[in-house]
């Protein structure tokens, strides 16, 4: 949370800073009226504070110019507050005609997006800076939320229409986004990156199809591949239980399955175990891992199952 | 009228009365059939503390949990069910039916000079609806593993199988426990006021209680409604919510929230009433601006219904209804800043008198001003966007609902326990569990204020390390705030059994309960139909509570009423 103020996150979209101007002016004017009521309540507990227990205050007449000002004044902050809101609203809801659109499927519990020349991520998002983007999102399971605090933007993602989001990042970083609806067991985990790229880095990215991986040795792509895919998610390389098995320790292991038979994980089983997450359910866990991985490449693969066989 | 009523009515001025509701028969059979209003209040007391000691031990689970990132005491699937079981049965067991039924039950007929609700029966068997939905509720939960959270959002919901069926069928049987108590205080109101109660001199917290029996009566059967067409989806595959059957999603939410947000009037409406009490008993001054209070209330109710969209901004529902909603939902901050505008106003002049009830009313002056204040930021619609669903949202209706509904709540138990138990508790005992409630509250629920607002969603079980500072703030508070309410219970236990005996009116109050009526009461409340002549809160009027006779000011808690008011009439101004 670099770079944000106490109250809110750093900015990094070109609507950022009007609704942080919002969300202050409403916290002034609370913070104002706030102090007004506390104060009022102190002055009195002290000033009226009873001193013998036979006092009997005379009644106060109520006036009628302090009970209409204090529905009027109040009324007007109010409508100012809702009209600004609703100006912020329309922007938020209306993107650009030239935004630059990418197709985004969640699913639990992961984040997956797709480029016009048919580039496909998982876990993060390339976008290029000063150009609006526009994210055209549907899940195919329940109901996720699409949030990326320093944008400022959110909106639910649902199983049955598209929705979106739209916004301009302003500066080229790593920014956060958050599952934000509540979606089961790793919900926490449903994590992904925004990362923003200077107009030519971003094209260049878009041209290579999502990064260079080529040269790069096999067990270093499958650590990315092992973030990119969201399998951290699901499985730890810490030993620790997640709704998968641990990567730690798996390969050479023997492992046991649901129906009490038994394997080495070996290459083969590994890569059956991606490919086919249903044929053999490890004993004690849900049979939940999405059959989707069927689209990683050969290259791939062995990639994942080189930084498997390095997690000892 | 009976010679045993007789014979109280002279010591009981002084020394809490030897005969009464709670001593008269003291077989467990005569509480279990007891049509009583005043037995059913103190069973719905037992009941309810049960379930909140059991969903408040669920809240410092979730905070122990969450006081580090990754796993601290549980796994992912344990932390679910845990947040899920404490916020449905904090809300739907515990808020829901809170002051109404323990309180309502007990003060409500007594403030009206009635000897009963106007339906005993009906009220007995609304208790024990409410046992059966609990029990059905707490079993649902834990045999179906549900960990929905407690909006149960399909088709998250529905997916795992019937657990949101008989989740809803459960908590519409608790919910028709309120329909019952709700008609049965409608009814009450309209037909059994003593003579001379007139609606203007009716006490505030009837008038609350007025407001959300309307409310109970018309909201909840919606969530049967709800129910049934989950049935229908499910049995007959007719899709409504389920996207794979051609249903949709946000349809269920708009049901949802169309009963839950009318329901957090049901929570609120009766917690405004107690603070009126309070603060005008305390201050021994007029309500200022009665009428406008009173009749906020009802204008609450009724625009309680129409704002139910203000939680689906992101959802997906159209744009044109986000803006109505976010406008409705303006309209309903203001009756309810008037309110506190009106109960500073009441202190003003007045006699202020620190005892523990009214330290509950002044904290909940405090902590309800920055719910609603908070409620105004997150009605802001462009600023919703990016609170919503977040921790912000979370100390949001944290201040509400427990430094409102819970705060209130307190005062009043505090208020009406030597009425109810015939016992004062410690003072000082209270005042210093008054202090650690505050402190531990603010602890806990501003530092989610601040994290909600950087970012950090709600229902997470793992967070960012960035978020772990505010988290340890929170989790530290949630302990002082569990220290303090374990105190109070165990001071007010402890009074039960070696309290000093209540006086009728320890706090020189104006309302009939206090002025008419012995502590603990006589099992009919009052030996004669008071006949009331004068505002429940005329402090200057009320002769009987500064003893006309003996003429001290009372209100020490050492000094009882002089005068029983043998013929049941309330004094004239002299």
């Amino acid at each position: 949370m670099n770079n944000g103020s106490a109250w809110l996150p750093e900015q990094a979209s070109t609507l950022a800073p009007e609704i942080d101007a919002l969300f202050y002016f409403v916290k002034w004017v609370s913070l104002v009226i706030f102090v007004g009521v506390v104060a009022a309540m102190l002055y009195f507990m002290f000033k009226y504070r009873r001193r013998d227990a036979a006092e009997r205050p005379v009644p106060v007449k109520e006036s009628k110019l302090i009970e209409i000002s204090w529905v009027v004044v109040p009324t007007i902050l109010v409508l100012i507050v809702f009209v600004w809101g609703f100006q912020g609203f329309i922007k938020l809801n209306v993107a650009p005609p030239e935004a630059y659109q990418i197709t985004v499927r969640a699913k639990k519990w992961l984040w997956e997006f797709e480029y016009p020349n048919g580039t496909t991520t998982v876990g993060e998002v390339h976008v290029p800076v000063g150009r609006p983007v526009r994210l055209n999102m549907s899940s195919e399971d329940v109901l996720h939320s699409f949030f990326v605090p320093a944008f400022r933007v959110k909106h639910d993602v649902l199983p049955n229409r598209y929705t979106s989001v739209w916004f301009e990042a302003t500066r080229a970083d790593t920014f956060q986004v958050f599952c934000t609806e509540y979606c089961g067991t790793q919900h926490s985990g449903m994590l992904a990156k925004v990362i923003v790229h200077p107009e030519a880095e971003f094209r260049e990215w878009l041209n290579s199809g999502g990064g260079n991986f080529d040269e790069m040795p096999l067990p270093e792509y499958g650590a990315i591949l092992y973030q990119q895919q969201s399998c951290n998610a699901c499985h730890s390389i810490d030993g620790s239980s997640g709704v998968g098995p641990t990567f730690q320790g798996l390969y050479g292991a023997e492992r046991r399955f649901a129906d009490g038979s038994t394997a080495v994980a070996d290459d083969n089983y590994i890569r059956e175990s991606i490919l086919q997450p249903q044929a053999r359910i490890v004993e004690g866990y849900p049979g939940v891992m999405p059959a989707s991985y069927g689209s990683l490449n050969e290259r791939q693969l062995s990639a994942l199952i080189a930084f498997i066989q390095q997690q000892q | 009228m009976s010679a045993t009523a007789k014979a109280t009515a002279a010591p009981a001025a002084h020394q809490g009365a030897s005969y009464n509701y709670l001593n008269h028969d003291k077989s467990v059979w005569s509480w279990l059939s007891t049509v009583d209003h005043k037995r059913i209040g103190v069973m719905y007391a037992f009941t309810l503390a049960i379930v909140f000691l059991v969903a408040g031990v669920l809240a410092i689970l979730v905070r122990t949990e969450l006081y580090a990132p990754g796993e601290t005491i549980m796994g992912p699937d344990a932390y679910n069910q845990t947040f899920t079981l404490h916020g449905i049965m904090m809300v739907f067991l515990f808020l829901v039916p809170s002051i109404p039924a323990i309180l309502g039950n007990f003060v409500l007929p007594i403030q009206l000079g009635a000897k009963d609700v106007a339906f005993p029966r009906l009220n007995l068997a609304s208790y024990y609806i409410y046992l059966i939905g609990g029990v059905l509720v707490v079993s649902a939960i834990i045999f179906g593993q549900v960990d929905t959270g407690w909006t149960f959002y399909t088709p998250y919901s529905s997916d795992g199988g019937s657990a949101v069926i008989f989740m809803t069928l459960a908590i519409f049987i608790a919910g028709f426990s309120s329909i019952l108590t709700g008609i049965n205080f409608i009814v009450t109101i309209h037909k059994m006021r003593a003579p001379g109660m007139t609606w203007n001199r009716l006490p505030l917290f009837v008038w609350g209680l007025y407001a959300t029996s309307i409310v109970q009566v018309l909201a909840t059967p919606v969530i049967g409604i709800t129910m049934l067409l989950l049935l229908l989806e499910r049995v007959l595959g007719i899709g409504i919510f389920d996207p794979a059957l051609g249903g949709d999603p946000i349809l269920f939410q708009h049901f949802f929230w169309f009963y839950s947000h009318p329901a957090v009037y049901i929570m609120i409406l009766p917690a405004f009433g107690i603070i009126s009490e309070l603060i005008a008993t305390f201050s021994r001054q007029r309500i200022y601006g009665y009428k406008a209070i009173a009749l906020s209330s009802v204008a609450i109710a009724m625009l309680g219904f129409l704002v139910w969209g203000h939680h689906m901004f992101v959802s997906g529902q159209s744009a044109v209804s986000a803006v109505i909603f976010s406008l409705i939902t303006y309209l309903i901050g203001i009756p309810s800043g008037i309110k506190v505008f009106n109960w500073v106003a009441t202190m003003y002049k007045g006699s202020i008198w620190l005892q523990t009830p009214m330290l509950y009313a002044l904290t909940f002056l405090f902590l309800f001003t920055i719910g609603g204040l908070t409620g105004i930021m997150v009605g802001v619609l462009a600023v919703d966007v990016h609170l919503h669903d977040t921790y912000y949202v979370v100390g949001h209706f944290h201040y509400v609902m427990m430094g409102g509904t819970v705060m209130a709540l307190l005062g009043g138990l505090h208020y009406w326990w030597p009425k109810m138990t015939g016992k004062m508790y410690n003072e000082t005992a209270g005042k210093i569990a008054v202090a650690l409630i505050f402190i531990g509250f603010n602890l806990t629920f501003f530092s989610q204020l601040i994290l909600g607002s950087q970012g950090m969603p709600r229902r997470y079980y793992d967070y960012i390390p960035a978020y772990t500072g505010l988290h340890q703030v929170s989790t530290i508070g949630s302990y002082i705030l569990a220290a303090g309410l374990f105190l109070v219970l165990f001071y007010l236990l402890w009074s039960m059994f070696k309290g000093a005996r209540a006086p009728a009116n320890p706090w020189g109050a104006a309302t009939l309960e206090w002025t008419h009526c012995t502590s603990p009461p006589d099992p009919h409340n009052f030996h004669h139909t008071p006949l009331v002549t004068r505002g429940a809160y005329d402090f200057h009027l009320a002769d009987e509570v500064f003893g006309a006779q003996s003429g001290d000011g009372a209100g020490d808690g050492a000094h009882a009423p002089a005068r029983l008011a043998g013929d049941g009439r309330v004094a004239e101004p002299q």
